[in-house]
């Protein structure tokens, strides 16, 4: 089974976000960009089928600036291919539509049987990646994905509906998956193996070809939004704050 | 529908979800600031009963087909790609949710429009329609405006009450047929998986102590049962506590999980991104403790405690004791 | 002039057996040895261990023939001591006498009189250690000993050669006693230079037995004395006995090419760890066969206490039990898994690396390292549990355990009313090396910020590394992650190499430890304190002015990392006098303090299964000693633990946690300054 994980880079959450006030958009001079957290279940989804069946895993990421160290350890992990698309601007972030656009032009005489990316990415905002890439290239798409597996020569996708609901959609591949969450937590690497591949694996680097990305969702601006302004907030020791908490429950008719 | 604004309605197992209505205010005041009619769109299998519902509308139009049944991603999405690419709609309206943002992207990409993601609200200026998205866990607005002629967005809760979207007061129904090919897809429904018989079902509760990431670790656990046994409620959790195992998915709050309107939520640790302030924040009372006075939940929180958690609840624990035995 | 007479009583011939008996066996002996120790070459890794002979054979004197850390226990070491000061006796006695009988004559007059007395003193403190020993086996029965036949055969076989000795030289007395022409020189005055000989001689002289009875009975008793000997010989390889080869040479090879604060280095095998034996040195399988199930580890370690499934003495018992049939297996491709086969995974995770087991090992066995290889095996192997893999994931990707952003890290001085200088930009002598616990936990700001005013009042010239600091690795290195320590060295050391200090001060051990003992600082004379001590250089030098006197009495627990890794324990008694406490020691202090349970990064693991937690455990020590209020630690993690122990186990209101420099600020604080806000937990 020959499967294709598509990464892409977000910004870190723990830092602080901030906006540049000349752009009205996101200041990005500071951010610490990470691998979308749910990218790395669908790898880890990705590894999981290897270990089953076989086959080979190839990540793809767009090189929005320090993504070698994520693809090396996706190496340790054990991880065939490594593919890093560059180009000019990526460092100033890249739109999910271009990216659908970009990993299809790479991949276009790649063969495949799944293609596995994270469902959605924190930044999102004008679409999801994996669904417009399966649509771009014809192929059927299942998201909020939980668990796969072979079936009778098909794949079966675990989709996770609201209230613990699941149901179990068929899908022939070749066929994009959105993952929301791997069977198991993605794995821990020893860092000696991070190293270790530092020194054996290559990352295959390939141009980002010049094309037109058409249907693009304006944004005019980007802002913080008040916090606390809901919110009454409370000051004090912890027994103060305790003390405010226990009598606001009993004005709510909690406590007698 | 052509230059409407068109709800896809969000039905599961044959039942009309409440992010539909939320959906139906949104388009409403689309479509009234627009100038230009709301549609309905439903999808399903004898789907008349659940027509009756979506008054909001000025009318509803259905694909009724055996195939359709239950929610097919590839299925959805050719009828709805088909009969917007004939009926171009100004601006579709879909559920952020499993199902909606399976083929809302989808249809998105095949119609050539651009698509904006978790919305909250929609304005319109100058009779141009405008999104505002709540992205990066809760921290960020991003705004603009949806070009023409045809703009796609997902909604999420929070902008609108649902109640503004149930108008009792029948709609005109149409009907389509079906297109072709929906005998040659590639995907196919199988089978639900029942979510497991729970110990507890957190939607029926009064008083709920929710935990989250802050908790740091299952032994800590402990201390917010013993508050929620002080207090006479359930504990329930989000994404990343449910995800580690450390509650099971029963008790889940949020987008994937269960809405929960109890008279008091508590959240303990919990930052308040959208996917878990979609399943609680209708709460009656929320009372939010966490560390960071930036974190999203104080945004709708009622009350709230910049302090940390694992300091505060057993403080408050003792607390509550004292005045049950007083 | 009296003098020893060789085989005294023995036909000429059967003497002989004197010599061929003892040879023979002891051939058998080391011919037992060696093929054991053959497997341990053979199934593990080489390792460099016969450098500076003379400092390892001081060692040998020191805890293999003095034995002090036998004697660490006081009735059982005075028991060992009387049985092994008495074989080495023997032997040497055994050793001179042939000397004398072969070589050259000088066992007479005094000499001979003293080589009496030495003996027989000796064999009656061995009968004596023999029968406290078998009382303590048979009676007391303490759960650390492995009560089995084989110990039991063992005493009793040491027992009969001993007495047979004892009875054989007494038959030889009484004879000469009724005859003194047997040994000339001999009179009844000299009788007492063998008192324990010469007691027993009279049973046979009050028995009425005839000169040759006694004759014949003597023959008998060496007779039996030689065969017993020579079965005390095989058997010493293949039973309880053997440590008394193996000991020594396990203390002789121990490490001494590092502080015991320095971990060992990886192997080179596949990211380093142990799966099987194979990947673990010589050395280290030969601590196997020197132990001597006496169960002092499995006693002082705080996770057998605590209920967990880990024994210091059953996982090197189990590198014994395992040696051969791996070595059997070599030649074939499937050896027997060891971690996750013999031992299973949580028992290398419960261990908190508190070095309690090795400080009180008699014989040097060194359990941490096993652990520690284990880990670094398990850990490569995806065998670890989510909680410590989510910490390490943080501690990657962010430099701390908390996945907290690293520009937050000197958040905690906000609350300070002076700026702390950044060594970065500015030299200082002293730089302060917070740590991520004292940095982010939001329990342990409070006592963060006291030190920082207590070393700002003695007049301490300090900086920090503010954002540029990282976790110094301690711990990770402890669970395993020996490729994350050294990038955090590195990150570290890349860091401070830019800045101008003289020394460095840290509130935590962990992170004294390893900036003292593993960081390479290539030369820079750089001096590493715990605060402890230099509050102590500060009280002594004048330069911490004590305001007042606390006046209250108080128990100390001494950190593993500063006590048992690092000797530290005398600095912080003398600052916590200085300030006017009263200290009241816990029954385990020192080198016996009880472990918290949060070091090796145990703090960042799943508890698991827990009986009794020995931070619980610890607290009701303190809790029970007459008058004390106050449980002083020096360390930000005892401060957590301690504090939810207190909670846990229901102690509030009788005993309150502090760190020894909250007590510090306390005594140093300005006449009429307002207290600083203290936290809910800190009720006094």
């Amino acid at each position: 089974m020959d499967i294709i994980v598509l990464v892409k880079f977000v910004p870190d959450l723990v830092e602080d976000l901030e906006i540049d006030a000349q752009s009205g958009l996101l200041d990005r001079s500071f951010l610490r960009l990470i691998p979308n957290e749910l990218d790395e279940h669908a790898l880890e989804e990705a590894l999981l089928l290897k270990e089953r069946h076989g086959g080979t895993v190839t990540v793809i990421t767009v090189d929005t600036g320090d993504v070698d160290e994520s693809l090396y350890t996706a190496a340790a992990k054990g991880v065939d291919r490594l593919i890093k698309i560059t180009g000019e601007g990526f460092d100033q972030g890249v739109t999910n539509q271009a990216l659908a656009v970009i990993f299809q032009s790479v991949m276009g005489d790649m063969a495949f049987d799944l293609i596995l990316t994270g469902t959605q990415a924190v930044d999102d905002l004008d679409g999801f990646v994996g669904a417009m890439l399966a649509e771009r290239m014809g192929l059927p798409y299942v998201g909020y994905v939980t668990r796969v597996e072979a079936e009778n020569g098909t794949m079966v996708a675990r989709k996770e509906y609201p209230g613990g609901l699941n149901a179990d959609i068929e899908v022939r591949q070749p066929a994009v998956l959105g993952i929301q969450a791997a069977e198991k937590p993605p794995r821990y690497v020893v860092t000696s193996k991070v190293m270790e591949a530092m020194r054996s694996a290559t990352i295959d680097e390939i141009e980002a070809p010049e094309t037109p990305i058409g249907g693009s969702l304006p944004v005019s601006r980007m802002s913080v939004p008040e916090t606390g302004a809901h919110a009454e907030m409370i000051e004090g020791t912890l027994e103060q704050i305790a003390e405010a908490v226990a009598n606001r429950l009993r004005e709510q008719g909690i406590l007698a | 529908m052509t230059g409407e604004v068109c709800v896809v309605a969000e039905t599961l197992r044959g039942e009309v979800t409440e992010l539909t209505y939320t959906m139906l205010a949104a388009g409403r005041q689309l479509a009234n600031g627009l100038k230009t009619r709301l549609s309905a769109f439903l999808i399903g299998h004898q789907v008349e009963r659940m027509t009756a519902s979506l008054g909001a509308a000025d009318r509803v139009v259905c694909v009724d087909d055996p195939a359709l049944v239950e929610f097919n991603p590839q299925a959805y999405l050719h009828v709805v790609a088909e009969i917007f690419g004939r009926h171009t709609p100004r601006v579709g309206l879909f559920g952020h949710t499993a199902t909606g943002t399976d083929i809302a992207c989808g249809v998105a990409q095949r119609l050539g429009a651009p698509i904006a993601v978790s919305c909250r609200t929609f304005t319109t200026e100058g009779g141009e329609p405008h999104y505002s998205s709540l992205i990066c866990g809760g921290k960020i607005i991003a705004e603009g405006p949806l070009p023409g002629p045809c703009c796609i967005a997902t909604v999420m809760t929070g902008g609108y009450k649902a109640e503004q979207g149930k108008v009792v007061k029948a709609a005109p129904v149409e009907s389509l047929p079906a297109p072709e090919g929906l005998d040659a897809l590639r995907t196919r429904f199988k089978r639900y998986i029942e979510p497991p018989a729970g110990d507890v079902d957190i939607t029926k509760q009064a008083i709920i102590v929710s935990v989250g990431r802050g908790i740091q670790n299952k032994d800590n656990l402990a201390m917010a049962e013993e508050l929620a046994k002080a207090l006479g409620g359930v504990v329930s959790g989000s994404r990343p506590v449910i995800d580690q195992g450390w509650l099971p998915t029963t008790r889940l709050v949020g987008k994937s999980g269960k809405q929960v309107k109890p008279k008091v939520y508590l959240a303990l640790g919990i930052s308040g991104a959208p996917e878990h302030a979609e399943g609680m924040r209708d709460a009656e009372m929320i009372v939010a403790i966490n560390r960071d006075e930036k974190a999203p939940i104080y945004g709708f929180a009622h009350v709230g405690a910049a302090v940390d958690v694992l300091e505060f609840v057993p403080v408050l624990t003792d607390k509550i004791k004292h005045i049950h035995c007083a | 002039m009296i003098e020893r007479i060789n085989f005294w009583g023995i036909p000429h011939g059967v003497h002989l057996l004197g010599y061929v008996v003892p040879i023979s066996c002891a051939v058998v002996l080391i011919w037992r040895l060696g093929a054991r120790a053959r497997l341990w070459w053979k199934v593990g890794r080489p390792e460099r261990r016969w450098d500076h002979i003379g400092l390892r054979l001081r060692r040998v004197a020191k805890y293999a023939i003095a034995q002090v850390k036998v004697l660490r226990q006081r009735f059982p070491g005075f028991a060992h001591v009387a049985i092994a000061w008495g074989f080495f006796v023997f032997f040497l006695g055994t050793a001179l006498a042939t000397i004398d009988a072969d070589l050259v004559r000088f066992l007479r007059g005094p000499v001979y009189l003293g080589f009496k007395v030495l003996l027989d003193v000796f064999t009656a403190l061995a009968l004596v250690g023999i029968l406290l020993a078998a009382y303590r086996r048979f009676l007391q029965r303490p759960e650390r000993l492995t009560l089995t036949r084989a110990f039991s055969f063992s005493l009793g076989l040491v027992f009969v050669v001993v007495l047979s000795g004892l009875l054989t030289e007494s038959l030889r007395l009484a004879a000469v006693a009724k005859d003194p022409m047997l040994q000339p020189g001999w009179t009844p005055s000299l009788a007492w230079w063998t008192p324990a000989g010469w007691v027993t001689a009279q049973i046979w002289l009050a028995s009425g037995l005839s000169s040759a009875a006694i004759d014949q009975l003597h023959l008998a008793m060496w007779l039996g004395h030689v065969a017993l000997v020579g079965l005390l010989f095989v058997v010493i390889p293949i039973g309880p006995l053997l440590h008394v080869l193996t000991a020594p040479l396990n203390v002789f090879f121990s490490p001494i090419d590092r502080p015991i604060g320095r971990a060992a280095p990886a192997a080179a095998t596949d990211g380093g760890g142990a799966g099987t034996l194979r990947a673990f040195t010589w050395a280290q399988l030969m601590q196997g066969d020197a132990c001597t199930e006496c169960g002092r580890c499995q006693d002082a370690c705080p996770a057998y206490g605590a209920g967990q499934p880990l024994s210091p003495k059953k996982l090197v018992l189990a590198i014994k039990d395992s040696l051969a049939p791996t070595a059997k297996s070599m030649a074939g491709n499937g050896m027997p898994a060891f971690v996750g086969g013999v031992v299973e995974d949580p028992t290398a995770w419960a261990c908190t690396t508190c070095r309690a087991c090795a400080t009180e090992c008699p014989v040097l066995i060194e359990h941490v390292d096993l652990i520690l290889d284990m880990r670094r095996f398990l850990l490569a192997q995806q065998r670890a549990d989510n909680q410590l893999t989510g910490a390490l994931s943080n501690l990657r990707r962010y430099g701390n355990s908390f996945g907290k952003s690293d520009k937050q890290r000197a958040k905690w001085t906000t609350g300070l009313d002076f700026k702390i200088k950044d060594i970065r930009k500015q030299p200082a002598r002293t730089l302060w090396f917070v740590g991520d616990y004292a940095s982010y936990n939001p329990a342990l700001t409070e006592a963060t910020m006291a030190a920082a005013r207590v070393f700002q009042r003695a007049g301490v010239d300090f900086a920090l590394l503010y954002d540029a600091e990282r976790n110094a690795g301690n711990d990770v290195r402890r669970s395993g992650e020996e490729g994350l320590f050294e990038l955090l060295v590195q990150k570290n050391s890349v860091a401070m190499n830019k800045c101008e200090f003289q020394e460095i001060v840290t509130t935590d051990p962990h992170t004294y430890n390893t900036l003292k003992n593993e960081y390479p600082w290539n030369g820079r004379a750089v001096q590493i304190l715990h605060y402890s001590e230099l509050l102590d250089r500060a009280i002594r030098e004048g330069t911490l002015p004590i305001r007042r006197k606390l006046g209250c009495t108080v128990t100390y627990h001494d950190p593993c990392y500063l006590g048992r890794y690092n000797n530290v324990y005398d600095a912080p008694r003398r600052v916590l006098e200085a300030i006017g406490c009263r200290v009241v020691e816990m029954p385990r202090n020192r080198d016996r303090a009880l472990c918290c349970g949060a070091g090796g990064g145990r703090i960042w693991m799943d508890e698991g299964q827990i009986k009794e937690r020995p931070s619980e455990s610890r607290v009701r020590e303190a809790a029970g000693l007459d008058g004390v209020q106050i449980f002083v630690v020096a360390c930000p993690k005892d401060l957590t633990m301690y504090r939810d122990a207190v909670k846990t186990a229901g102690l509030e209101g009788t005993i309150v946690v502090k760190d020894l420099i909250e007590l510090v600020e306390e005594a140093t604080r300005e006449e009429n300054a307002v207290a600083p806000i203290e936290a809910a937990t800190t009720s006094a």
